[in-house]
């Protein structure tokens, strides 16, 4: 499994900050902490759109990973790490597989928008319920990590590497299989893949199940990384849609693509709301056109040719 | 070989659209080794009988049984798993893939049934069976190429190679030498005929071009309003007075 040079990279890259952000101030950690959290759901995108599917509803899985979080630690009273986690994706997941029945028979305009319509509809229950925060969310205390309550952030931080690092050589090795591979060909003609003797909707199927695990887990980890959960910043439709930029900012050539994605945007976000604090958006706006008029291959497009140049 | 057990046993098959009646009780049996030809005019109901047997469209009424199996009721896949294949009158391969990556994606689906999808698809033994169909199917020179820059011909041969990388006992081809030259139109029979013996697979093929029936088939089925009007060897049936009328187009 670590043969290749992604497995390698994505083992070398994590341990290396591991150990450089024992150094970095909080800020930065925070930043990463949020950009690899995020990060997991656009890994599950990714997936999907090398499959030609788009999905505008990915909140859906976020929010229940977040929400799952709140709930076990509020009403539960779960702090450990790991179980909170397990819990998001396992709930994620589940509501993925259930739903990957109806989604898998759409493609195009009509999957990207029924997802979008099941997350309003999670939306729309959660504003509207007081015993689920409504439009205030809840506050979630700082995790524990086999059973030691943390100081600082930094532990957190390391926890959330180590995971973002066996997602993305998990999901690389997921891509190499025969099923993995199964992206370009279900694109092209699906009617040709069944005839070969592979069904089209189970493997749709199963790689939206993988993406809603994925994105379930995100939600777990950015809601112990903030501190908090709220409807509005993870289930609304607009974080859909940053879960969509992000990927194509990333660009969909690597499983690395959406980490160096993510923390881009984390950082373009950060400096854009400081410098034009009313008008962020433009910027953020102005960047995702620049990245579609000249990098239609996303941020990785660009290593990857760095990398060929050098090679 | 006609005295062999068939393989392939259609009775009473039937389908309708509203008034039209596309396949009238289509009775045949189809043995081991036998190339079948299918022939007739535009509308008779040849490519809705290949779409019946490999689970395309569902038959109003009928069986269809292969090898003991009954295929109704069975979708595309399910007819791939019981070992039959087929090629498409348009080609239906991966476009936006070169050849050789449609050959892979195509052997590895043969291959990795089941749980064994999340196998690790690139190995040796599927390069050399890549190779191998490659160069059986005349198509090693073109094999870094985009499918979509590729001319028809080509694409059609690989259309086919496609279809038998799961190692079918039936094969049926829709229209195999449909938007070829007729400069290349026996050649490229050649190579397919040639590779589909060495594989001693039956196969059943519609087609309009006679002079293809006639040099390749060992059998002629001539459809004429979703009937079969004639089923004897090629020299005969294009000798016949019906197929002559309604197939060849020749008044008498």
């Amino acid at each position: 499994m670590l043969k290749d040079t992604t497995s390698k990279a994505v083992l070398f890259g994590g341990l290396a900050l591991i150990a450089l952000a024992f150094f970095a101030p909080n800020w930065i950690v925070n930043q990463f902490m949020f950009g690899f959290s995020r990060a997991l759901a656009i890994l599950g995108l990714l997936v999907l759109w090398r499959t030609g599917l788009v999905s505008f509803g990915h909140a859906f899985y976020f929010g229940l990973g977040a929400y799952t979080v709140a709930v076990l630690d509020i009403q539960l009273g779960v702090t450990d790490v790991f179980l909170r986690l397990i819990g998001g994706c396992v709930i994620a997941g589940f509501a993925g597989f259930l739903l990957g029945f109806i989604l898998r028979n759409y493609r195009d305009i009509f999957f990207a928008m029924l997802n979008t319509a099941v997350s309003m509809v999670l939306y729309g229950i959660i504003v509207k319920t007081e015993a689920l925060g409504s439009t205030d969310g809840f506050a979630i205390s700082l995790p524990t990590i086999f059973g030691v309550a943390p100081e600082t952030k930094y532990p957190l931080f390391v926890v959330i590497t180590l995971i973002a690092m066996t997602s993305a050589i998990l999901v690389n090795f997921y891509l190499k299989t025969t099923v993995g591979q199964l992206t370009t060909a279900i694109r092209d003609n699906e009617i040709r893949v069944e005839y070969l003797g592979f069904s089209v909707a189970r493997a749709i199927h199963l790689k939206y199940t993988l993406s809603a695990v994925l994105a379930g887990g995100a939600g777990a980890l950015m809601a112990m990384s903030l501190g908090q959960v709220d409807p509005d910043s993870m289930i609304n439709w607009t974080v859909s849609g940053e879960l969509v930029f992000v990927t194509i900012l990333s660009g969909p050539g690597n499983v690395i693509a959406p980490f160096i994605g993510s923390l881009v945007f984390e950082v373009l976000r950060t400096y854009a709301f400081e410098l034009a604090p009313q008008a962020w958006q433009l910027i953020v706006g102005a960047t995702f056109l620049t990245i579609i008029f000249f990098l239609p291959g996303g941020i990785w497009s660009l290593i990857a040719k760095l990398g060929r140049k050098n090679s | 070989m006609n005295n062999m057990s068939p393989i392939l046993e259609v009775r009473d098959l039937r389908k309708t659209f509203g008034a039209v009646v596309a396949a009238n009780d289509i009775n045949i049996d189809v043995s081991k080794g036998e190339i079948v030809g299918i022939i007739g005019a535009n509308g008779a109901g040849k490519t809705c009988f290949v779409n019946m047997v490999t689970g395309y469209l569902a038959p109003t009424g009928g069986s269809i049984v292969f090898e003991g199996t009954e295929l109704v009721g069975k979708g595309p896949r399910e007819v791939t798993h019981c070992g039959i294949s087929r090629s498409f009158q348009v080609s239906q391969v991966f476009h936006s893939m070169t050849v050789a990556e449609n050959l892979r994606i195509a052997l590895a689906i043969a291959q990795n049934r089941g749980m064994d999808a999340l196998k690790v698809m690139a190995s040796d033994a599927l390069e050399a069976k890549c190779s191998d169909v490659l160069k059986r199917y005349k198509l090693e020179s073109h094999k870094d190429m985009t499918v979509s820059v590729l001319s028809q011909g080509i694409r059609k041969l690989l259309d086919i190679a496609m279809a038998v990388v799961s190692e079918p006992r039936i094969l049926l081809l829709d229209e195999p030498t449909s938007g070829i030259s007729v400069e290349e139109k026996f050649d490229f029979m050649d190579v397919v005929m040639s590779a589909l013996k060495e594989d001693n697979v039956t196969v059943l093929f519609v087609e309009h071009d006679m002079e293809i029936v006639e040099r390749y088939v060992s059998r002629v089925l001539a459809f004429y309003q979703g009937e079969i009007i004639a089923d004897m060897a090629p020299d005969k049936a294009l000798a016949d007075n019906k197929v002559q009328e309604f197939v060849i187009g020749k008044r008498h």
